[in-house]
């Protein structure tokens, strides 16, 4: 991919993060932004900035990051195009885990270790009803048993919630649509860590996704330990994915989206396609973000429907060249 | 020098096995075919041998070194597998697809070195796919990509070369090309071990034949001593003669009409 890709890619993460921290019932201008962050303008725009929306821009940031990432490397480790965190299960069934972790009163740290586990699981059933079914290297069967693991998932929670308090049950609904609105510092330092073990771990197997994409004999052909590096890919999609589900809840079409931007954009390496993913992503979230918040004042959208609305058309698109 | 030693796979929930005790060596410097029909066991044989497939019963060396246990990575540094079915999910540059074969020879970060970008030039120069650079491997014919995938197989470096079929889709004269090219790499020191169904080609060009026949080796030996018409004609179920080819000396097949008109 081109130097001139990558600064359009920055640019515009960069225009949406500053549009993101700048809109708002209190506007303000990109300087009055600037001021805010530095701590040299009013104290309510300082405060606005460095309590409310900075954390809120950064976590959605990450958030996209993790997603666009996750859904880059498991889409070439199974050789599908349509292979996605939200629509593979896999946040789903962390959303399970970090539910559960909430209505046992977990402490908050435990949340995303049990959105992890979640995840893992969800990865583990989805893989195993594909090849149940005989269609693992079928990217609709291994579609088909990702959608079947996430609808139990959403079955699971409404269990998990059967019972507990009407509190519980609206934060249950606030996992299930995905919300960057409870952004805390806290939150952005533990989602960040998240964000940067896995990138740096699915940067490092990047190459060897290159070849996995070709098909797994001949990956093996040319090295590649394909059990082990299939399995280290899922891990660390699974970890970037549960520590969104934790963060933000479920957030979907994001991995499916941006891999495809970046390939059109001419990445074919998945070096390149991970990296321009994890910044087109949070250029998209922090984006659905500021659209989740500003278009129907005072009340916020979820943010997960507003990345179904960005996401569905071109799922649809994508959709009819496999059939 | 890659060999088997009395090798045996099963499918899991078969009831036949796929390979029964097979032997057979590919040394340094020279050619080695594996020949047999449809579902004799050839292509079982490759996917034993990058590990795809649990050995029920013997082993599998490479340079005296067993397979088995040894890292998929480092053992690609020293044997080159092109196997049979290969499709790409997504699209790439020719170049950069030949440079995939660099793999084993590359770090987790650190970027190719020049002796890497050397080695995919000499490849794209001595399988003569040069002219395909700059264009995308979704664009490229049959024949093409067949040649782009052996100049993959050729940057990687490796010692010994095995190709499951290399030659399908190719024209007489790219067909050529590549068996020339197979049998160059075995004078220069490589252990080449190509399964093909070319059995003509084969008989001229390999300097030994491996026969299989349902799972097991049915005839091992030079050409001229392989190449038998009544071995072939049981082992392939077809009625053939095999007659000494007038302008090259070697033995050439040639298949009958299966009614008595002929």
């Amino acid at each position: 991919m081109r130097a001139s890709r990558w600064a359009i890619i920055l640019a515009v993460l960069l225009t949406a993060a500053i549009a993101g921290v700048a809109y708002g019932t209190l506007r303000l201008t990109p300087l009055e932004v600037l001021q805010g962050a530095l701590g040299t303008g009013t104290s309510t725009q300082v405060a606005v900035v460095r309590q409310l929306r900075l954390p809120r821009v950064l976590l959605a940031a990450l958030v996209g990051a993790g997603l666009g990432a996750s859904g880059a490397a498991l889409q070439g480790a199974t050789r599908n195009g349509l292979a996605e965190p939200y629509l593979l299960g896999v946040s789903g069934g962390a959303a399970v885990g970090a539910v559960i972790a909430v209505a046992l009163h977990a402490p908050s740290s435990v949340v995303p270790l049990a959105g992890l586990v979640g995840a893992l699981a969800a990865v583990a059933l989805s893989l195993v009803v594909a090849r149940a079914a005989g269609g693992q290297g079928d990217a609709r069967v291994v579609l088909m048993a990702g959608v079947v693991v996430g609808a139990f998932a959403n079955a699971a929670i409404m269990v998990a919630l059967a019972g507990v308090d009407a509190n519980a049950v609206r934060g249950a609904l606030w996992w299930m649509m995905g919300s960057a609105a409870d952004a805390s510092w806290p939150q952005v330092r533990a989602l960040a860590a998240y964000v940067v073990i896995g990138l740096v771990a699915l940067l490092g197997l990047a190459r060897a996704i290159d070849l996995l994409a070709l098909g797994e004999d001949a990956a093996a052909g040319m090295g590649v330990n394909v059990a082990r590096v299939t399995l280290a890919v899922f891990v660390a999609g699974a970890l970037l994915a549960a520590g969104t589900v934790a963060a933000a809840g479920l957030v979907g079409f994001v991995g499916l989206l941006v891999p495809h931007l970046a390939r059109m954009a001419g990445a074919r390496m998945h070096r390149t396609i991970i990296g321009a993913s994890a910044l087109g992503g949070a250029a998209l979230v922090v984006f659905a973000d500021l659209v989740a918040r500003v278009a129907h004042p005072p009340a916020e959208l979820p943010l997960g429907a507003v990345t179904a609305i960005l996401g569905v058309p071109f799922f649809l698109s994508r959709l009819r060249r496999l059939t | 020098m890659i060999a088997f030693h009395e090798v045996s796979v099963r499918y899991p929930r078969r009831e036949i096995a796929a390979l029964t005790e097979v032997s057979l060596m590919a040394p340094r410097g020279a050619l080695t075919a594996v020949v047999g029909p449809n579902g004799s066991g050839k292509s079982t044989l490759v996917r034993a041998l990058v590990g795809r497939l649990p050995l029920t019963a013997g082993e599998i060396t490479v340079d005296d070194r067993p397979v088995d246990g040894a890292s998929r990575r480092a053992l690609a540094t020293r044997i080159a597998v092109l196997v049979q079915r290969e499709e790409p999910a997504f699209a790439l540059g020719v170049r950069e697809y030949v440079a995939l074969g660099r793999y084993p020879h590359l770090g987790l970060f650190r970027a190719p070195s020049r002796t890497d970008h050397a080695a995919v030039e000499r490849a794209l120069a001595r399988t003569g796919t040069g002219a395909l650079v700059g264009r995308s491997i979704t664009e490229l014919s049959g024949g093409e990509w067949q040649r782009i995938r052996l100049a993959r197989a050729v940057a990687q470096g490796a010692e010994a070369i095995v190709l499951d079929e290399p030659t399908t889709f190719l024209d007489v004269g790219h067909e050529m090309g590549v068996f020339e090219l197979l049998s160059r790499l075995a004078r220069e020191g490589h252990a080449v071990l190509l399964v093909s169904h070319q059995l003509n080609l084969v008989a001229r060009f390999a300097d030994h034949i491996v026969l299989l026949h349902r799972g097991r080796v049915a005839a091992s030996g030079r050409p001229a001593d392989v190449m038998q018409g009544a071995v072939l004609e049981r082992v392939y179920e077809w009625p053939l003669v095999v007659t000494r080819d007038p302008a090259v000396g070697a033995p050439s097949l040639v298949p009958l009409r299966s009614s008595a008109r002929d």
